[in-house]
């Protein structure tokens, strides 16, 4: 069994905990024991901390790192701005002894320091590189026959020169992931597209923020899918709150659920619906149900 | 005639504070094909929002248009900008800084500064509810996760850092604003 520490974030445990809750128990099933990283905080947020003071954005982020340093563990984040701001912190703190040292100087007041010994993972990356489709695939216990639009989210693989996961306009990696499920990956126009919601700009100017949801949610419903998956709680949030929220400023209509892969995982590996939490999203689309409950007959009870 | 810019309106040592971030002095290589621009998801809700433009500026030293500026806040930092330009331009990271310097100089919006303070009392950005806590039993977790919500101890750690690193003080309400 592979051990790794699990950084909530915010959104994750104080809006969606059927994500936390998914994730917990389908990477249970995949052999990775998830320990708890007790006293974590806020990532914190890229869009505000890091652009106010870079040495305040670093020392909050290190202490996160330095919490599952102390376990002797990698981190495992679910949330591409969590993992954006801790990979990015991880590898400055690594690389600048300069800064190293002056963060250092203010996590020793408060009894940490900063050594360098761990990395920080993303679900989907994890996944994609230590477990693979395969193993996804002969866990898998009711293939998961949908149509699906895929959000990747920026973070996950931006900046490339950070991420190292290959291609920012065609990534693969994350639809086989997928397509591990049973389900299919739906092909729509601007994919890769932004959701709208980082760098502050949900929290700054919601109304322009949110007609970039809008795009992508008019290029989803015209691929004809089910549902959206995910990667990332803020993109998830956006596209969830985003869409009562579309209604009421542009009177647009989408009814698209919104699932983290885990979620998706979860619902293909047979765990109880109510453990999921997809029905505490805000968009509760009853076509959508009757069909997940027509794929897995008996296992929604 | 009105408006025209004068050399003097420039200020140099603005755009010195903003090439002390690693590779912002890149942008001095824009050779202005407005890829960053147009590709820029941001810019199609909103065409006053131009990163090509910011750069320039921050360039040419123009402070206080700069900072002054409504649309310095709409960027997504999708990063499809600094990924598709040929210069090697760092256009987000160099735009981060330049917000950097907006909060130095006391230009903050209010619904920043309160995420902010969230997180200076609470240790999350989006911190826990009655009804998150419901929805935490419902799916089988405690209803408190085990982050600085549930450790009083670690919250006092987040809170120390917050006060030593300066950023209280940052975000704090301005006397005269408040
Ligand atoms: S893509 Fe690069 S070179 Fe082209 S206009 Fe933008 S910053 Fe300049
Ligand atoms: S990172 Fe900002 S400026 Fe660049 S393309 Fe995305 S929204 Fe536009």
């Amino acid at each position: 069994m592979s051990k790794l520490s699990f950084f909530l974030g915010c959104i994750a445990p104080n809006r969606y905990p059927g994500i936390e809750a998914a994730t917990i128990k389908t990477l249970e099933k995949l052999g990775t024991e998830l320990v708890d990283l007790e006293g974590a905080s806020c990532c914190p947020a890229p869009g505000v901390f890091r652009s106010f003071d870079k040495i305040t954005w670093l020392a909050l982020a290190s202490r996160n790192v330095t919490l599952s340093e102390e376990m002797g563990l990698d981190i495992l984040t679910v949330c591409n701005g969590c993992f954006g701001s801790l990979v990015d912190a991880n590898n400055i703190m690594k690389e600048d002894p300069e800064l190293k040292e002056e963060v250092n100087k203010i996590l020793k007041e408060i009894g940490h320091e900063f050594k360098g010994t761990i990395e920080v993972r993303h679900i989907i990356e994890y996944l994609s590189r230590e477990v693979g489709p395969e193993k996804i695939k002969a866990a898998v216990t009711i293939p998961m026959d949908l149509n699906v639009a895929l959000h990747y989210g920026c973070h996950l693989v931006k900046p490339s020169k950070e991420r190292h996961l290959g291609s920012v306009e065609n990534p693969r990696f994350f639809d086989e992931l997928v397509e591990a499920t049973g389900a299919t990956s739906v092909d729509y126009e601007d994919k890769m597209a932004c959701c709208g919601a980082g760098g502050g700009a949900r929290t700054a100017v919601l109304e322009p923020s949110l007609q970039m949801a809008v795009n992508k949610l008019e290029h989803m419903k015209a691929a004809g899918v089910d549902c959206i998956i995910d990667a990332c709680p803020f993109c998830h949030l956006q596209f969830d709150v985003g869409q009562t929220e579309i209604k009421k400023k542009f009177d647009k209509v989408y009814d698209l659920p919104v699932l983290h892969y885990s979620q998706l995982l979860g619902l293909a590996m047979g765990l109880p619906l109510n453990e999921l939490g997809i029905n505490q999203n805000l968009i509760i689309n009853e076509e959508f149900n009757k069909k997940i409950e027509r794929i897995r007959g008996g296992a929604n009870e | 005639m009105s408006d025209i810019i004068k050399t003097s309106d420039f200020d140099m040592e603005f755009r010195d504070e903003v090439f002390k971030e690693p590779d912002a002095d890149k942008i001095t290589l824009c050779f202005n094909c407005t890829g960053c621009t147009s590709g820029c998801p941001m810019a199609e809700q909103e065409p006053e929002y131009n990163i090509r433009k910011f750069l320039r500026m921050a360039n040419l030293g123009m402070k206080d248009a700069l900072l002054n500026s409504p649309y310095l806040w709409y960027c997504t930092t999708c990063y499809k900008c600094q990924e598709r330009c040929p210069q090697g331009v760092k256009n987000v990271d160099t735009l981060l800084k330049i917000r950097t310097i907006a909060i130095q100089n006391g230009i903050m919006l209010d619904n920043h500064r309160k995420v902010s303070q969230l997180v200076i009392k609470l240790g999350h950005a989006v911190p826990i509810n009655d009804d998150a806590k419901e929805k935490r039993k419902d799916v089988g977790l405690d209803d408190t996760p085990p982050t600085v919500h549930k450790f009083e101890d670690a919250l006092g750690e987040v809170q120390k850092l917050l006060k030593i690193s300066g950023f209280n003080e940052l975000v704090a309400e301005k006397e005269e604003t408040s």
